[in-house]
């Protein structure tokens, strides 16, 4: 399954890219942006997980966006990603 | 698909942290600008008529207020001449880049704008000032020099107010911070939405009530373009801490970020508690607590080849500020100045031109 992330606000540092398109491997259970979080951290991310992930969630100060909608409308880590889904996080973590 | 709140029958985009209704884009814009504007009149921020420098860095803050200060000015009439004035600490890979920003929001917004040099202001940038002092205390010269850099920058331009883009988080972390440090002063005027540097020039936070993911959602939405980078000598700073610890919190419950702000502004320091009184510094006439201001010791410092002199306790602070003087007339009868004009760690040339 395809998925779309971009990356702003300083969030494209962590992962030394702006976007990118991932093919994530097959699962027998569906992938849920939770999961994703985690593949992420684990598979592209350029520092540690401190800056990204706390607990199973993004650090706080991170927003996450599913095409183009707040997540937290979503039920956030527990949304089931779907074909080509676009998911954008941004940090606020950064100065004036 | 979430309804948004007010039922006018579209999707919502965004949950609002400060009230948790699910707004649609177009209501998001509205509730997000109305707030503001609400904040602006209730507490009559600016005269009509007024001259207004929008201090700006070219972050998301200042840019969502510059955007936002020049949409309800017309769309409410304020009567306001609107104008950018940025800081240039000159610090290499971050604030020439951000000053880019600000150079598109001045086409963007047909605003005039000054730029203000930590070079033309005290003879250091900030690059220097690292290269001199390491990166430990690096963040005390840059807020110094940069909170008397705008009160400058706005006696330069003649404006009637400077407008900060400080939002709600910040104003909440900086009374954790007071809080942390027991600085009962600062905890005293930090909530104020409207505070004078003794200029007459009154500094002003329409977004102080804005939340920061708000914020950073309507730049986006807007499609305003703005700098992220952090500062790429901020990561030893003090603030991170409480920043850290406030967006924990913000986690478990956003409203806890305006609960942070009530008591800042409910707080009543006791009677007992001693509060500096505000005079003005011998040397610049810059508004102080003491007699010589913080950013003349540290320049001083600087320029003495003694860099850790304003860090101390004031009590050492002024023991070295009376030695230094008696090597100053020394230095003066030899006309060392003359001989080394450059860095030459003489004190000739460490005072900031006095404000008026």
């Amino acid at each position: 399954m395809k998925v779309n992330c971009e990356y702003g606000g300083g969030c494209d540092l962590l992962f030394g890219t702006k976007q990118e398109t991932y093919e994530l491997p097959s699962s027998s259970t569906a992938w849920t942006v939770g999961e994703l979080l985690l593949w992420l951290a684990e598979k592209h991310l350029k520092t540690t997980q401190e800056n990204f992930l706390q607990g199973d969630s993004v650090r706080p100060g991170i927003l996450v966006m599913i095409n183009e909608m707040d997540w937290e409308l979503l039920d956030t880590t527990n949304y089931v990603l779907k074909e080509n889904d676009t998911v954008i996080f941004f940090s606020t973590l950064h100065g004036g | 698909m979430p309804a948004c709140s007010t039922k006018c029958g579209k999707t919502a985009i965004l949950k609002r942290p400060k009230t948790g209704d699910a707004l649609c884009k177009e209501c998001f814009f509205e509730a997000f600008e109305n707030e503001i504007h609400y904040t602006i009149e209730r507490a009559k921020l600016f005269r009509p008529g007024s001259t207004v420098a929008i201090a700006a860095s070219g972050g998301k803050d200042s840019t969502v207020l510059a955007y936002v200060l020049k949409l309800l000015n017309e769309k409410f009439n304020y009567q306001l001449k609107l104008v950018l004035l940025s800081i240039d600490e000159g610090i290499t890979g971050y604030r020439d880049d951000s000053l880019n920003t600000v150079k598109q929001n001045k086409e963007d917004y047909g605003m005039d704008l000054k730029i203000l040099s930590y070079k033309e202001l005290y003879g250091w940038t900030m690059d220097e000032i690292v290269a001199e002092i390491g990166r430990k205390n690096n963040c005390t010269f840059c807020g110094v020099f940069r909170r008397q850099a705008l009160d400058r920058g706005a006696y330069l331009l003649k404006v009637d107010y400077v407008a900060t883009g400080h939002n709600a988080d910040d104003i909440a972390e900086t009374v954790l911070m007071n809080i942390l440090r027991g600085d009962i002063a600062r905890l005293n005027r930090c909530t104020s939405i409207i505070t004078d540097s003794g200029d007459g020039i009154p500094r002003v936070k329409p977004l102080k009530y804005a939340f920061e993911k708000e914020i950073v959602m309507y730049a986006y939405f807007k499609k305003l373009i703005y700098f992220t980078t952090e500062c790429v000598f901020a990561p030893n700073a003090y603030r991170g801490h409480a920043r850290v610890l406030l967006k924990d919190l913000e986690k478990i419950d956003p409203t806890i970020i305006m609960n942070i702000i009530k008591s800042g502004e409910d707080l009543k320091v006791a009677e007992t508690t001693k509060i500096p009184t505000l005079t003005r510094c011998v040397r610049c006439n810059y508004v102080s607590s003491q007699d010589v201001c913080k950013a003349c010791i540290l320049l001083e410092g600087l320029n003495k080849g003694l860099p850790r002199l304003g860090i101390g306790k004031s009590s050492k602070v002024k023991r070295l500020l009376k030695e230094n003087e008696e090597k100053t007339s020394s230095c003066n009868s030899k006309n060392c100045c003359n001989a080394k004009p450059e860095k030459s760690h003489c004190l000739c040339k460490t005072t900031i031109p006095s404000i008026s």
